[in-house]
């Protein structure tokens, strides 16, 4: 089956960089096998990736691909997106990448509500450099900069995402593949602001400070921790406690950016025909 | 379910030593143990007759080094 | 862009940027407001979209600097306008359009510095900031116009070079040239020479993206024509593939360097006048320019031998050029609205063979005719 999207891959590129038992070559399978079943021409997509250990994905991909400087992915692809609405765009980003320096695009992102989908490969640390801890970090956890602790709260991507305006907002994990497939799907479909949040594991870096056992215990625990947005419904705080909700989390419906400027445009140039 | 296999002929089941890393999450999570790993932790297929074509492997392997393919007698 | 020819049209410097831009083809602005640039922002939030062109407003500078890069990449002539402040936040993008070698425009209508220091004023303090204020050796263009015509012109010139040589340029102006009106006479479309990036002449399948045809820049696809390939600010080969084995890096950045030294004839360009003769040459730039004009007038009318070397083409640094007037020229005064930046490459490039007297004033006043006639009598 790696044969059916054999042909979005740059094999010439690979094997890849990330280290074993990353989850981030699961969430980017996910996400091709997205792009797979929505049929995407591959002149007309764009992969735009910020810096860190997941936006090494956009040099594997055989798409018009962007490796932009750290944490201005989104601002990047602004700029494509508007030029040509037409192309496709899926913007990988970590969760540093996207939220710590590049927080400030992508909640304006968000709420202009441009036809872009966010991918974001959340394994809570800073892996490219060695394992700091980031804005998804959970308290007091360990992290190279972080000896004794991390002493901060963490940023609720999903949350983050529908308070500033992004109109499709869905969660999945590296343990579930398809529900991120579909969501990667579902959040391409909608003409908006998309984010997809894929909780992944980092053994290397965060794995190992955190004692959170090797690869397998890591994706276990992301289907132990996971609760399905329907299944929760009728659960009660306690059973939900420590646990994360997967799924659609967020839809709304606002006019998408480069749509409404189309329409500028019209007005602007029968305002000059007059 | 079983006979559906016969007909699809065997499954067969391919592992890209160069780019597999041995994390071991194909092995944990094949829920038919077709799958054991060799002295380098890197996934072996011991028991191709089990595998049920679930896919779990390919899609859960980070360095997309095992793929399941079926070869249709019929197609 | 009405067709005015014969009395001419009273212009602001700022407006004959955005109308300059027009006329080169740009159809991208992404920028943030700031003083003393906003006017360009506010002229091409109006009149890009008459031409079916794109404007945005970015939630700061790096982001205006990012989307600028990204349309341009897609295949829009793309621009942004800022001043110090905004310039000082987009410089890491700046090295990422010198690297990726992505034409794009940044226009800086300096202010006075540093910090938020004095919005409305004009200075000269960011010019060796245009040249080093991204990291790491990097090629870059930067003009400066003397006038709202100038402007206008020079703007042509600098989507031109970018497109020519795939590279960031950018257009120092100050607050004067940016906020003042003149009567100008305006060239017609036809008359003006606009420059496109040069298109790959092989298929896809052929194509490399950072492969020198032998002028040293590579031809350019655009993202969405069919030339799927990979842009990174990592140093890459040709193929646009991160590559950091030494010979390659070298490789790399002497080709994006020699892509201006080859070019530097057709880049550098520089107004001299009254020179022959001249004995004492006033080397001023931007605003100042226009009271170096006054001055030189004056004193030649009292019998001074004085002339101007003024660089539109403030980098690359016109050395050469002006070496060539070391042969009659014994002292060379360098006004500048800053506490002496570009005297230091006069300096250098006259290498102790005449004295070079800087003349500088930093309170936010412009430097008056009276001030430079009275150095360069305090030089005589």
């Amino acid at each position: 089956m790696f044969a059916q999207i054999e042909e979005y891959f740059r094999l010439e590129k690979m094997p890849h960089i990330w280290c074993p038992g990353c989850g981030h070559g699961i969430i980017l399978g996910a996400m091709v096998r997205a792009i797979k079943e929505l049929g995407y021409d591959q002149d007309k997509t764009v992969v735009v990736s910020g810096i860190g250990c997941s936006s090494r994905a956009s040099g594997y991909l055989d798409f018009n691909t962007l490796h932009t400087t750290h944490g201005r992915a989104l601002a990047f692809a602004t700029g494509i997106k508007l030029a040509r609405p037409e192309l496709n765009i899926f913007v990988v980003m970590g969760d540093g990448d996207c939220t710590a320096i590049g927080g400030n695009h992508f909640i304006h992102a968000a709420r202009r509500n441009i036809d872009l989908n966010a991918i974001i490969f959340n394994n809570n640390i800073y892996g490219m450099t060695g394992g700091q801890y980031s804005p998804t970090t959970p308290y007091d956890k360990k992290a190279t900069t972080a000896p004794y602790g991390t002493i901060e709260r963490s940023f609720d991507l999903v949350e983050l995402a529908k308070a500033s305006g992004a109109t499709f907002v869905g969660r999945a994990t590296a343990y579930h593949t398809k529900l991120l497939t579909q969501l990667i799907v579902q959040g391409a479909k909608n003409k908006g602001f998309s984010v997809i949040e894929a909780i992944s594991q980092c053994p290397t870096s965060y794995g190992r400070r955190n004692k959170m056992g090797d690869p397998v215990e890591m994706i276990k625990w992301q289907k132990e921790h996971a609760v399905n947005v329907k299944a929760a419904k009728n659960m009660t705080e306690e059973q939900l406690a420590g646990k994360f909700k997967i799924g659609v989390l967020h839809q709304s419906e606002a006019p998408e950016y480069t749509a409404m400027y189309d329409e500028i445009i019209a007005r602007a140039q029968q305002k000059v025909k007059k | 379910m079983s006979n559906a296999l016969s007909q699809l002929g065997p499954s067969e089941i391919k592992v890209n030593r160069r780019w597999c890393k041995a994390c071991g999450i194909c092995i944990a999570l094949c829920p038919k143990n077709v799958l054991e790993a060799d002295e380098k932790g890197k996934a072996v297929v011991v028991a191709p007759e089990n595998c049920t074509r679930c896919g779990i492997c390919e899609t859960h392997c980070p360095d997309f080094a095992i793929s399941v393919e079926v070869n249709r007698s019929n197609d | 862009m009405t067709e005015v020819r014969e009395f001419g049209r009273l212009m602001q410097g700022n407006e004959a940027c955005a109308e300059g831009a027009l006329a080169a083809g740009a159809r991208f602005f992404a920028g943030y407001p700031i003083t003393p640039s906003t006017e360009i922002a506010e002229i091409l939030a109006e009149k890009l979209p008459q031409v079916g062109g794109k404007f945005i407003q970015m939630e700061d500078e790096i982001g205006g600097m990012a989307a600028v890069i990204g349309a341009s990449l897609a295949g829009l002539k793309s621009l942004t306008a800022t001043s110090g402040p905004g310039f000082s936040l987009k410089q890491e993008n700046i090295g990422f359009a010198a690297m990726a070698e992505i034409p794009c425009v940044i226009v800086n209508v300096q202010r006075g510095g540093p910090s938020t220091g004095v919005p409305t004023a004009p200075a000269q303090g960011d010019v060796m900031q245009a040249r080093w204020g991204t990291h790491g050796d990097h090629p870059v263009i930067a003009l400066a116009p003397v006038s709202v015509k100038e402007t206008y012109e020079l703007t042509i010139k600098a989507f031109n070079f970018a497109e020519k040589f795939r590279v960031p340029v950018i257009l120092l102006l100050d607050e004067i040239i940016g906020h003042m009106r003149e009567r100008v006479q305006l060239p017609s479309p036809s008359e003006i020479e606009v420059i496109d990036r040069k298109k790959p002449t092989v298929g896809p399948d052929k194509y490399y993206p950072y492969q020198d045809d032998g002028t040293g820049v590579p031809p350019m696809a655009n993202f969405g024509d069919g030339y799927r390939y990979h842009v990174t600010g990592l140093v890459h080969d040709e193929t646009g593939f991160p590559s950091n084995k030494p010979e390659m890096v070298k490789k790399v950045l002497d080709r994006l360097h020699n892509k201006l030294a080859k070019h530097a004839h057709e880049i550098i360009m520089v107004e001299e006048s009254n020179l022959e003769d001249a004995e004492i040459m006033i080397f001023a730039y931007g605003s100042v320019a226009r009271s170096a004009n006054r001055a030189i007038r004056n004193l030649r009318e009292q019998g001074v031998k004085v002339g101007l070397f003024r660089p539109k083409t403030i980098w690359p640094f016109p050395g050469e050029q002006l070496r060539k007037h070391l042969d009659n020229v014994k002292t060379i005064v360098v006004p500048e609205l800053n506490m002496g930046q570009l005297v230091g490459e006069v300096e250098r490039a006259a290498a102790g063979t005449v004295s070079v007297i800087p003349l500088n004033r930093y309170d936010g006043e412009l430097i008056t005719p009276a001030e430079i006639v009275a150095k360069v009598r305090e030089v005589l």
